[in-house]
């Protein structure tokens, strides 16, 4: 019985600072301005929607990694998942979760286009000093 | 014996503990976290030293058993103080460092006595027990202390990102860490699984710390209310 309620209250406790924590990962790059070059590519041109994360996660995985940044894109790779699920499920039966979790999965496509623009220019330097080298 | 995953996961963790540590040095911040860099610290030395047991005395032996559980404790304890200090973080401005000090030493000591409570009519290794149990336990609070401290950041508006993402993990950790204890206590057929389980959630928290010292600078600032689960 006491297994049980400690269980409930962790799992509760988890959601919340899961959700949490991913949205502080987010928030940090949501004040970042896309490049125009970025913007062309990915298709997101001031708003993104949950819809472009596929998308943008395909184009991620086409350039070199940044050892930095794995962290946080699966991160936001698994809050982007439960997302989904929430929206498939929960959302059906309360309609105003169905416009939070689009509008968190649209913030999670930002969040990769922002971690692309930065692979982008990694992948610039690299190869600008191998160029030198 | 652990095998080739196992020693991976633990490898792994050891190495990101000890990048906590390096960025925190490079980024200046050892000072300012003293007491969470104090306990990755320790628990690289604790990794070293169940290594050496392990590959001299064997897995099943006392001796590993022993050291394991008795440093598991030990290490709690540590980051049960490293939560203490979040706390003194937060309530800086309000001097109430001497407080949270005092009150952090009380709730060891009853989660300490309520735990030789649950094990003190056990016959045999009763200290081995209440080691094992004292560390289930304090799980369990450092969860209940972490979600207080967390009420508190949005009560006080608390915005340094650094600060924040710290306590947010650390959540994320203990909740992790109290609902594979309650699993394992509900469900004991399977707890090996459990217990696999226990050593890849150990990672997320040197993961967690190494990214925040290495990415968040120190004066980065966020809007707690916009991160609640439930909008204020």
């Amino acid at each position: 019985m006491m297994a049980g309620v400690i269980f409930v209250f962790s799992a509760a406790a988890l959601l919340q600072f899961f959700i949490s924590y991913c949205r502080s990962l987010i928030a940090a790059s949501s004040k970042q301005v896309l490049s125009a070059e970025v913007k062309d590519v990915t298709g997101i041109q001031r708003i993104a929607s949950g819809d472009d994360f596929k998308r943008v996660m395909q184009l991620l995985q086409l350039c070199p990694e940044r050892p930095e940044d794995r962290n946080g894109v699966q991160a936001i790779g698994a809050y982007f998942s439960l997302l989904s699920f929430l929206r498939s499920t929960l959302a059906r039966v309360v309609p105003s979760m169905r416009a939070w979790t689009e509008s968190e999965r649209g913030q999670c496509a930002y969040f990769a286009a922002v971690a692309l623009e930065r692979r982008i220019s990694f992948s610039r330097d690299m190869l600008a000093q191998q160029m030198d080298a | 014996m652990p095998g080739p995953f196992e020693y991976f996961i633990w490898l792994s963790c050891t190495l990101l503990e000890i990048a906590v540590v390096v960025c925190a040095l490079k980024k200046g911040a050892i000072r300012k976290y003293f007491l969470l860099n104090l306990y990755m610290a320790a628990s690289v030395i604790v990794t070293g030293a169940r290594f050496h047991v392990l590959t001299s005395r064997g897995f099943t032996s006392p001796e590993y058993v022993y050291l394991y559980y008795y440093s598991d404790a030990l290490l709690t304890i540590f980051l049960y103080l490293a939560l203490s200090s979040l706390y003194a973080h937060v309530f800086s401005e309000l001097k109430a460092e001497r407080y949270v000090r005092f009150g952090t030493l009380v709730l060891l000591a009853g989660t300490a006595l309520f735990s030789y409570g649950v094990v003190h009519e056990s016959t045999t290794k009763l200290i081995s027990r209440f080691v094992v149990e004292l560390s289930q336990n304090l799980y369990f609070v450092g969860l209940v202390l972490t979600y207080v401290l967390w009420a508190a950041i949005l009560k006080l508006r608390e915005t340094r990102t650094q600060l924040i993402q710290i306590v947010l993990s650390l959540g994320v950790y203990f909740s992790l860490f109290a609902a594979d204890y309650a699993l394992r206590n509900l469900y004991p057929s399977i707890s090996s699984l459990f217990i696999s389980l226990l050593q890849v959630f150990g990672c997320f928290l040197p993961l967690a710390w190494a990214y925040t010292f290495w990415r968040i600078p120190e004066d980065a600032r966020i809007v707690p209310s916009r991160l609640a689960v439930v909008p204020r």
